[in-house]
């Protein structure tokens, strides 16, 4: 009943000091699993020891452990740990992809409602609002399914997940920074927009948008693999990791395996953003969420 | 107090117009739906027909303009596979979700939250990190593979539970479970988040040291204060009850919206989808209108503000 | 001797949100001021806060926008904000602000803050920009071994010089003060003063100087203007105008001011609520804490009148009292 004197919520910053000094051991095996994942994904060609569409009729459906196919094969006797690499290639250059589309359209749409106000400000708030009344599974559903899939429709949908928060961050943050802090200052030394939004008021907010990117990179992994498990995603002959985990499905009581490998990578891949999202929030920018 | 509320009301409006307009344009642009429906092998003069049939032939505007003047009279158009009324078909389907996804949220509801408000309590102790750890697992899982590893130890392990199907409650209690998984993670992180932030406050640290009981404190000034987030949350689950159990409803053969959605859209049967996106959106834009009034009763410093 | 900054008639509305039915209350916090500066001059301008003054000064300098009104620097009018030549302009005038860890961005060294105008305006080459950082660290009085540093790494008195070195950067002609010393510790203040009299002197820049210290400005200010509620109310020379105010609300300000050797009890204590501009008293605004406040003050409201040669002041008894001499 003591647990609100002042010296257990004060020094809130004593608490979490002796934290930030050392690596948790948990964010450090969330960059390890990461940084093994880009490593998977950037030299995919060379470290697969199959070709992803090479089947071997005479082992379908081996076991994980089987000699050759370490993880298996699928019910068309292809290779599941060669798919699985290129499955984490094709998954991770989606969501970088759009996290990048997703992190500069919503930046620039933030910055111009925080620079010009008014009719772009309430353009910005509809399209956010358009945003939240659709889900967003729902809205690329319908989108990629009278569009048809392609990787650069796929890239590009996705690049509009998450928007409105870098959109919010950045207007709110420019304001800010404009009403009268260092913005108004360099504004009246006689420096340009373009001078005052990319030299000083970027990079001052960069570390809060980096932070909202570890948010936004995990959720659009999920809504990649959710849409390649429902068949509107990634389309065969490539694959991905909701993709593999899709066909997998219908071997669940037979083989497992083809869908437990990718799963994993997925569950692994999305908590080790996250822990290390959170940690980094916590490192450069309590402020946040 | 009018002006806030016609204010959102006028939004409102107009995120629904929006996602009608939408609708159109994603539907009628992508392709020509009589081709598709009827099959390339079919006679110019067929199609023809079909196209004058469903309104197809006359300018893009003007059957934008009828689309809109339909949906305001309650006209959602029949769907093009079986001629039933797209309205009716997707009514019908409602129930089927809501008994999954009414449960389901009572789950998150009442797991997550305490959950959350207990671990940011007794922040650091062993309790909060499992909290935080399993908050963290139920949101990076995708509920795909939620399900699948349910069914594989209820279903095909253990033979307990039927692993898809519509019929007992027993069919309902795995996909229930894999839906709300994802939400008792968030809320509980949310809750915890909010809770700890608002416990920092001074004015809970005078309270306490004012000599206000504990659990005074507590109950009275923190979790008010902690509600305004968390109610954001809650009201983004309320307004997916209908939408957010695509996936879930895919995996186990449930006969709901998400399962309609994904055969009409595969089928391309225009007005169904149509009017799914519409209830979906129609239901969402009411809760955040909801939860926005919330907003102005819980925090009446936020009427006189700004849309962000 | 022509004027280099002259305004007329400046009047800035804000229009904020206000209330539960969220009408839009307009603010009217400057309300039609005209002022005169000369080369060289250094104009105070006084008064409690919330009277105008900030926004005054960034009006003066052509940041904030005018609902009406003009300003004339070096005989020339004031571009629209935000165009080319406004900016160009930027290089002659420049600002100091009340917050100097606000008005530096945290993440650049101390050399490139005070670089930059030159960066702007692109003057002189790369070396030739080196140099002049060098020369105005050390024209503020800060140590070469600074310029490596960041913003928090210094003292107020430390950033504030920054911001002071970086305004005289491009050898402005006018600088605008706005309480350059009130967020200082009061050992530093005396510092920064005299260092901004010292380059004022140096480099003949002509400097408005804001401040509600009323002694910072006696000693630092050829002239003052005393504001209230977002208008003038009195004006003139600094010596004469602490030495003999004679508007009431100039009077309650110098009284208020401690003076050794002057007893308490003769001082005009100012009562009643700090001003609110977006409730502005009917004629004088003054007159619900004027003590000698007639009918005609709650009434009327007064217009600026010269007094003498030099001073003006905008109340009806002194008015009144003037032409009872003159007569
Ligand atoms: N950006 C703004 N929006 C609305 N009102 C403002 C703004 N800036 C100043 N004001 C109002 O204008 C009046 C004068 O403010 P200011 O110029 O800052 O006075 P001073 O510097 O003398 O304290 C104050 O009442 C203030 O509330
Ligand atoms: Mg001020």
């Amino acid at each position: 009943m003591s647990l609100v004197t002042p010296t257990e919520t004060a020094p809130h910053r004593v608490v979490t000091l002796p934290r930030k000094r050392r690596i948790p051991l948990a964010v450090a095996a969330g960059l390890g699993w990461l940084a093994l994942m880009v490593i998977c994904a950037v030299f995919a060609d060379l470290i697969r020891p199959y070709d992803i569409t090479q089947m071997d009729l005479s082992a379908r459906l081996s076991p994980p452990g089987t000699p050759g196919h370490w993880l298996g094969t699928d019910e068309l006797g292809r290779d599941v740990l060669s798919r699985l690499f290129q499955s984490v290639r094709v998954s991770l250059v989606i969501a970088f992809g759009a996290t990048i589309i997703s992190a500069v359209f919503g930046t620039t749409l933030g910055f111009l409602a925080a620079q010009f106000r008014g009719i772009i400000e309430h353009l910005v708030v509809m399209l956010a609002d358009f945003q939240a009344a659709l889900p967003f599974l729902i809205m690329s559903l319908a989108v990629l399914a009278f569009f048809g899939s392609s990787m650069i429709l796929l890239v590009g949908l996705m690049g509009f997940y998450g928007w409105e928060r870098y959109a919010r961050i950045a207007r709110g943050l420019a304001i800010s920074a404009g009403a009268q802090g260092y913005a108004a200052a360099v504004v009246q030394l006689g420096a340009t927009p373009r001078r005052v939004y990319l030299n000083h008021i970027l990079p001052n907010v960069a570390s809060t948008l980096i932070v909202s990117m570890t948010l936004t990179f995990p959720e659009i992994i999920l809504m990649e693999s959710g849409l390649s498990f429902l068949g509107l995603g990634v389309q065969p002959p490539d694959t991905s990791l909701g993709n593999m985990v899709g066909f997998g499905r219908e071997y669940l009581t037979t083989a497992p395996w083809i869908m437990l490998g990718p799963a994993v990578v997925i569950m692994f891949t999305t908590l080790s953003i996250s822990l290390v999202g959170d940690w980094l929030r916590d490192k450069l920018d309590p402020t946040i969420r | 107090m009018i002006r806030f509320i016609s204010l959102r009301l006028f939004r409102a409006a107009l995120t629904v117009l929006a996602v009608m307009t939408f609708a159109f344009v994603v539907l009628r642009m992508s392709g020509d739906p009589a081709q598709v429906l009827l099959g390339p092998d079919v006679p110019q003069n067929v199609i023809d027909d079909f196209r004058a049939d469903w309104g197809l032939d006359k300018p893009l505007w003007r059957q934008y303009l009828a689309y809109l003047g339909a949906i305001l009279t309650g006209d959602f158009g029949l769907s093009m596979r079986g001629g039933a009324p797209a309205l009716d078909l997707v009514l019908e389907r409602v129930p089927a979700t809501l008994i999954l996804t009414i449960p389901a949220l009572f789950l998150k509801l009442s797991i997550g939250i305490p959950a959350g408000i207990y671990a940011a309590l007794h922040r650091d102790s062993t309790i909060d990190r499992g909290v935080i750890v399993l908050a963290i697992l139920g949101f990076t899982v995708p509920s795909f593979v939620m399900g699948l590893v349910l069914v594989l130890i209820f279903s095909i392990q253990l033979g307990l539970l039927p692993s898809g199907g519509f019929g007992t409650w027993l069919h309902a209690i795995l996909p229930a479970l894999t839906i709300s998984v994802g939400g008792i993670g968030l809320l509980a992180r949310f809750s915890r988040s909010a809770m700890i932030e608002v416990m920092g406050q001074p004015f809970i640290r005078t309270a306490s040291a004012k000599g206000v009981k504990w659990r005074d404190v507590v109950w009275g000034h923190a979790l008010p204060n902690a509600a305004v987030p968390i109610v954001t949350i809650v009201g983004f689950m309320v307004g997916s009850l209908i939408a957010g159990a695509v996936v879930v409803e895919t995996i186990f053969s449930w006969p709901g919206i998400g399962r309609l959605l994904i055969v009409s859209v595969s089928n391309r049967d225009l007005a169904v989808v149509q009017c799914i996106l519409l209830l979906i959106a129609a239901v969402m834009v009411c809760s955040n209108l909801i939860v926005d009034l919330l907003y102005g009763w819980l925090d009446p410093r936020l009427r006189a503000q700004p849309a962000h | 001797m022509s004027f280099l900054l002259e305004a007329d008639d400046l009047v800035r509305v804000y229009t904020g949100r206000g209330g539960l039915l969220g009408k839009a209350q307009p603010v009217r916090a400057v309300d039609g001021v005209s002022l005169r500066l000369g080369r060289g001059e250094t104009l105070g301008i006084v008064g409690e806060s919330g009277s105008g003054k900030s926004t005054l000064g960034r009006m003066l300098l052509g940041v904030d926008p005018a609902q009406g009104g003009t300003v004339r620097f070096d005989g020339r009018p004031m571009p629209a904000r935000n165009t080319t030549e406004w900016r160009a302009l930027r290089a002659r005038m420049q600002m100091v602000f009340q917050d100097p860890l606000a008005a530096l961005d945290r993440r650049l060294t101390i050399a490139a803050q005070i670089r930059e105008p030159l960066d702007i305006h692109r003057i002189g080459t790369e070396a030739s920009r080196a140099t002049r950082v060098t020369e105005l660290m050390h024209a503020v009085g800060l140590r070469p071994d600074q310029a490596k540093r960041f913003p928090h790494e210094l003292s107020g008195g430390q950033r504030q010089r920054v911001v002071i070195a970086r305004a005289l950067a491009t050898k402005a002609d006018m600088l605008v003060c706005d309480e350059p010393v009130s967020a200082l510790d009061v050992s530093i203040q005396a510092q920064v003063v005299n260092l901004l009299r010292m380059l004022q002197k140096q480099t003949g820049l002509s400097m408005v100087f804001i401040s509600h210290d009323l002694k910072v400005v006696r000693n630092l200010c050829d002239r003052v203007a005393v504001m209230y509620l977002g208008r003038i109310v009195e004006e003139g020379p600094s010596e004469h105008l602490f030495a003999n105010p004679r508007h009431p609300y100039t009077q309650a300000l110098v009284s208020s001011v401690p003076e050794p050797g002057r007893r308490l009890d003769g001082r005009v204590i100012l009562q009643g609520e700090p001003p609110n501009p977006a409730k502005r008293p009917p004629g004088c605004a003054f007159h619900p804490r004027c003590l000698r406040a007639t009918d005609i003050c709650r009434s009327g409201i007064p217009a600026l009148q010269p007094l003498g040669t030099d001073r003006t002041a905008a109340c009806h008894l002194v008015a009144g009292e003037t032409r009872a001499e003159v007569a």
